[in-house]
This record gives C-alpha cells, structure tokens and sequence, in this order.
C-alpha cells in the first residue's frame, strides 16, 4: 500500500515537473496565458470587492456573458463524447489514440465552466450552502442543483478514465478493462446529460417564452457537437506540429463528417425555430425579434446574431463541398462554426431572454471591460489546463516518460 | 526542494546533475519564483478594499429552518448590533412567524389607480430599500387604455399630473404565487413559500446566483448589485429577519407582503399610502374579510400571467 502511493506520489511529481518546461514556444504561449489569467484576477478582485455592479448587468438582464460563456463550454466538454463514440463503440482505429486528448479538453472545460458560475455568484463566500450534506440542496426541484451534479460528476469521470490510462501506460502495464470501460460508457451518457441539463435549466423557466421551446435542447446538443469536435480538429493540428505524436489526415478527416452532420442538423434545427417564432406572429416573437432584427429602435444583438449566422452558413457549405477534405479548407469551416456557435448559443441565447422583460421593458445590456477581462482570464486559464494536460500527456503517451526511466 | 539551496560545500559539484542544481539554476528558480508571486500579489491587490464581507460567524452561520431559538436570538443580536454600529440607531429586529389561519391576499382597484406611484416610495421608506442604486419592490404601468398587453405599458411615464385621459395604471409586484417559479428554481432553499402565502427569503443564505430573477415572470426580484446605502435619517428601525432589515451586497430581495407589519396585525405600507383606496390586503382565509369580499362579489378579476401557473394571490379587479 504504501509503496503503491509511493510510485503514485512519483509520478505526479514527474508529471508537475514536465509542466514547467519545455521550449521557448512552449515558455511564450503559457507566459502569454498567465498574463491574461493575471489580468482576469485582477478584474476579479475588483468585482468581489464592488460587487457584479462592475458588470453591465441589470434586475432587466440578470445574466449576461458569463452565463453565455458558460453555456457554450458545458457544449464543447460534452463533445468528447464524440471522439470516445467512434472508439468506443465502432471501434474506429485511427481516432483510438487521440480519444485522451478529446478527454483531456472535457475536463479543462468543465474547469472553465465552474470557473464561469463561480464568478457569477453575487456571494461567493456561500458557495457551501450548494453541498449536498452540509448545505441545503434543492434537489430535485432545482435544474441548477441538477446542474451541479452532472456538471462534477462528468469531471470525475473524465479525471478518473485520463489519469487511469496514464498511470497505466506510464507504469507499462496493460489498463484493466473493468476499472474504466464501463465509465467509459457511463461518460457518453453523461455528455449528452450535462448539455440537456444545462439547456433545461433554460426550458424549464415558463415566464421566458423565448427559452421555453422543447427545440433549445436539441439545439444545444447539435451545436456543441459541431463546436466541440470544431475545436478538436484545431486543437490536434496544433499537436502534431509542435509534437512528435502521430495524428493522421484519416483522423482529421472522420472528425470532420462529425461536423459536417452536426452542422447541418443545428442549420436545420435553427431553421425550426426561425419559422415558429416568425411564421405564426404570436406575442412570444419579441425577443426573436429583438436578437434578429430590433426591437423599438433597440438592436444591439443584431450584427452580431447575422456574424454568427453567416459564419455557420459558410462553414456548413464548406464542410458539404468536398473542398473541406483539404485541410486548409476545413481549418476555416473549422474557425468560422466555432465562432458562429459561440455567438449564437452564448451571447444570443441568454440575452434575448431577458429582452423584453416579463413586463415589456426593453433594457439592453453590454459587457464591462471589467467583465470582459474575467471572461478573457477564464478562457485563458482553460487554454492553460488543456496545455499542461498536454505537456504531461504526450510524452507519457510516446513512453518518454515510464516507470522504466524513473530515476530513484 | 530541499536539493536547490546553495550549498558551500565544493563537495556537490561531483553529485550527478540529477540531484543538485547550480547556482545560477537556483537564481533564476528563485527569480521565477518571486516575479509569480510578486505578479500575484499585484492582481489581487484590489482586495485590500474589502471591508467586512464575511466573519467567521456570519461565514458558519445556519439555514434559517435550522436555527434553534437560542441560534436565532444570536443572530437577531448581531444584526441589531451591525445596524446600530452602521446607522446609530438601535432597531428592533423579529423574527416573525406566519400566524395560524391566516392566508394573506391582495386585490388592486384598477379602476381606483391613478398611477401616482406613492406606493412605490412608501414601500421603500417602510423596507429599507437602497437608495443608491435605487431598488424599489413596485413597479406602475401606465397601459393604454383598453389593453393589457404589458409591452405596451410605459414604464418611465413622467406626466405632471395623473391620471391622464385614455390610460389605466397597473401597479405590478411580487405577486406570492401559490406556485411560485422562483422557489423551485433556488439551488439553495434560500426563498421558500410560507404557510400565509409569502414567498420569503433568507438573506443570508443566498448565494446570488439570480436564477429566481430569471424565473420570476413579473419582474418582480432585484438584486443587490453592490453595497446597498440607505441615509442614517431615513432607516426604519422596525424590522423583520425575513423582512426590511438591511440588506447586504450579492443577495436577493422583493417584496414581501411587509412582513414586519402583517404578521403583526397591520396593514401593509402600500395598503395604507394609496390615496386612491385602490389597495386591499388582508386573510382570505376569514370569510368577513374586505379581500373574501372582493372575490366574492366582484364581476371580474384577473391574475396576471394565468397562463404560465403560478397562480398568484395578487388579484386586479374592475369596479363593474
């Protein structure tokens, strides 16, 4: 036993050891990271002192980009799920080695996600009353309750299967099948569940006509599924550049049929919705009408609803022309369906919620630079989990780091 | 990390490179070091503005349902004691409870309002609301005549004198729904629906995550955006622990029946400003009361909002 947590304490210690070299592109991108993470304490700092009052948000807008932010990343965590699936469950040969990576993104953007409620939260200080046991839970009344659990649980999962495989091959040894396949599977459910709760969380709020539609559950399930694998495509490109880690076109390329699917369900879905609002007029339609054209002089939200729908227009035909197999190409579609999906499943979904209020006013709403600072410092902390995942990944991975070269 | 100090001993140089470091490695450890902290230290710098946000017993404070009587009387002391040190005036501070029998309703006169929003200020003089920023529990619609359509409604109407011809005025406030959106959606249980039909909230057990404000289909939650202020001259001291008693940044509040008041047999502020006789409160519950009246008698009344079934206690009725 003790030698067992001995070994382990090594080769935590190895890993921690690994993240703090590398070469000087290495020293520069984390170095510019901490910057923008020091940055966004800082903003922090001065928001817990004042309170969110430094934000641009309102009693008429009560969330805004956090929650946007927030919203949007629990859709790129649940898109591991798509490179394990193909693995997992058709046992597709070419993403088998790359599923870890895919892993690795979840759990630094279930990091992003806390890290989003949490600076949302007008008093911090309290979070405990939210643990189960010690606080007062309101489960299962509470869609944020539910929120809770399968938000930390689905981190758990993704923790428990990336560090098994490591300590595995690090150590040389075969991984048990029963000690993580049957996660494995459990996580692929709980993917799809930490989006469908998180989209409840919207659905379930009858006073809100523009969030109350059975359609934003798919939607979010659609989207995330174009943006996650989107920014997994990036993501592997920029590691088989820097690393020597066997990352094949063939893999880029089943990634990108994810995509392409997906996108054109999200299109086809947005299309839905498009024609409900628009085509049957009933009072409901203001908010869709404030995000896509204005409302009473009011149109904040419109340039950037129209960036984002020609953004996932350009890229869904990109990715249905067999140009897209070109990487170039699919590097583009790539870049604009991640951008079009955060605008359009962040910024207008949870802003158009609030506009018009329940009583008809119209009060619109734009980020602080304060705000936007701790938005930037939070993506760049997630930038740098996923980097330091990598870092300690990959070289254990290629067996440069084992057991077999530890050095008592 | 006991290997990287500076040893004197010329003896280390021979250890192989694996356990001591030079001493230039350990400088530019250090100055790493240092630079990270240093760096940290200057982003958190903004704190040392922080002024009594927490103490450890406010921190370990209860759930209100948990408190003992002993537990409440303590807390009901700090709370005097902060008062009296912020304000300079001692208040008194109750934690009041629902009575038994007692289920509170209000019917609002359209016909009666005149749109003067008295109510609106009387409200918050009676609970203590910040006056800068300006939180206030009721809103006043001036609707056009002949519809109720609440996006037609001005909300900033500034007339020199009310009312006016082809308008009706509809004052909206927390209308204590019998299914109140807001209770279920709290993560926390820090606002519960009390046996005489008020929603309540527990102050100090907010977290401020605001998904009540986004639940609430009247508008009728507001936040504390920052420090709420409220003039020394201008506290009422009579307070209540689910009530009026000072707020504080990063919670939740609305209007809650004034608790303070009702639950001490009187009638709420707004009920006893309106000039017009618009406002009626009282216990449903009790036959001969004016509310049971006016839901007897009356041709009309609307809930506002039927649809989305909240079903609230807060009736708008016509004199027809």
């Amino acid at each position: 036993m003790m030698k067992a947590a001995k070994n382990y304490w090594i080769f935590v210690n190895r890993c921690a050891r690994l993240a703090f070299v590398g070469d000087w592109r290495y020293y520069a991108w984390m170095g510019f990271l901490t910057i923008f993470v020091l940055l966004g304490i800082n903003a922090y700092a001065k928001q817990f002192v004042s309170g969110l009052i430094t934000t641009g948000m309102s009693d008429q807008v009560s969330w805004g980009v956090y929650i946007a932010n927030f919203t949007f990343i629990v859709g790129v965590a649940a898109a591991a799920a798509m490179l394990v699936i193909p693995v997992y469950v058709y046992a597709n040969e070419e993403l088998h080695d790359l599923v870890i990576f895919g892993e690795l993104l979840a759990v630094s953007a279930i990091v992003m996600c806390l890290s989003f409620v949490t600076v949302d939260l007008g008093r911090p200080d309290r979070f405990w009353h939210l643990i189960p046991g010690i606080g007062q839970f309101n489960f299962p009344h509470s869609m944020l309750s539910w929120d809770v659990i399968v938000l930390n649980g689905y981190l758990l999962l993704n923790v428990h299967i990336c560090g098994y495989l490591l300590y595995c091959r690090y150590q040389g040894r075969k991984p048990a099948r029963w000690f993580y396949i049957p996660f494995v599977f459990i996580a692929i459910g709980w993917a799809i569940s930490i989006h469908t709760v998180t989209a409840f969380l919207y659905v379930g709020l009858g006073g809100r006509p523009f969030w109350n539609s059975s359609i934003v559950g798919p939607r979010f399930i659609a989207s995330a599924f174009t943006a996650g694998p989107s920014l997994i495509i990036l993501a592997l490109q920029v590691i088989r550049n820097v690393t020597a880690y066997r990352i094949t076109d063939k893999a880029l390329l089943t990634l990108r049929s994810i995509v392409q699917v997906s996108m054109l369900i999200n299109v086809f879905l947005l299309v839905n919705e498009i024609f409900k609002e628009f085509y049957s007029g009933t009072m409901h339609v203001a908010s869709s009408k404030y995000l896509f054209f204005g409302l009473h002089g009011h149109h904040a939200l419109v340039p950037w609803i129209w960036t984002a729908i020609a953004c996932n227009m350009i890229a869904m035909f990109l990715l249905i022309l067999p140009i897209s197999r070109s990487l170039k190409y699919l590097n583009v579609a790539c870049v604009l369906a991640f951008v079009g999906i955060w605008i359009e499943k962040g910024m207008g979904l949870v802003v158009p919620g609030f506009i018009p209020t329940p009583l008809g006013e119209i009060v619109e709403y734009s980020p602080t630079l304060n705000e936007a600072l701790i938005c930037i410092g939070i993506w760049c902390f997630g930038f740098l989990c996923y980097t330091t995942l990598l870092r300690m990944a990959i070289p254990i991975l290629q067996g440069q780091i084992s057991k077999a070269n530890e050095t008592a | 990390m006991s290997d990287s100090s500076p040893n004197p001993n010329p003896d280390s140089a021979q250890k192989p490179p694996e356990h001591g470091q030079s001493r230039r490695d350990f400088l530019r450890t250090s100055a790493v070091v240092a630079t990270g902290v240093a760096a940290l230290a200057a982003a958190l710098a903004p704190l040392r503005d922080l002024k009594d946000f927490t103490t450890v017993e406010k921190f370990l404070q209860k759930y209100y349902k948990e408190m003992t009587p002993q537990d409440m009387e303590k807390v009901l002391d700090r709370i005097r004691r902060e008062v009296e040190a912020q304000y300079g005036v001692r208040p008194t501070v109750q934690d009041l409870k629902p009575m038994n029998g007692v289920e509170f309703v209000y019917c609002l006169n359209l016909t009666r309002c005149i749109g003067c929003r008295k109510c609106v200020h009387a409200c918050v003089a009676e609970n203590n609301q910040s006056r800068d920023p300006e939180i206030q529990y009721i809103r006043v619609l001036r609707m056009p005549h002949g519809s109720l359509d609440l996006e037609k409604g001005e909300h900033n109407y500034d007339s020199e004198q009310v009312p006016e011809k082809n308008y009706f005025y509809m004052p909206i406030q927390c209308q204590q729904c019998r299914n109140p959106a807001c209770v279920k959606v709290c993560p926390t249980k820090a606002t519960w629906q009390d046996k005489d039909g008020i929603t309540v909230i527990d102050y100090d057990w907010c977290i401020g995550c605001r998904y009540c404000e986004a639940a609430c289909p009247y508008f009728a939650r507001r936040f504390n955006w920052t420090r709420p202020t409220i003039p020394k001259d201008r506290l009422n001291p009579n307070m209540a622990y689910l009530g009026n008693r000072p707020r504080r940044q990063g919670v939740m509040e609305k209007c809650h029946f004034c608790i303070q008041r009702t639950r001490a047999g009187r009638y709420p502020a707004c009920v006893e400003v309106c000039p017009a006789g618009a406002r009626k409160f009282g216990n449903v519950l009790d036959p001969e009361s004016e509310v049971s009246y006016i839901l007897r008698n009356k041709r009309v009344f609307i809930q506002l909002k039927e649809e989305v079934g909240t079903s609230p206690r807060f009736y708008y009725y016509f004199d027809v």
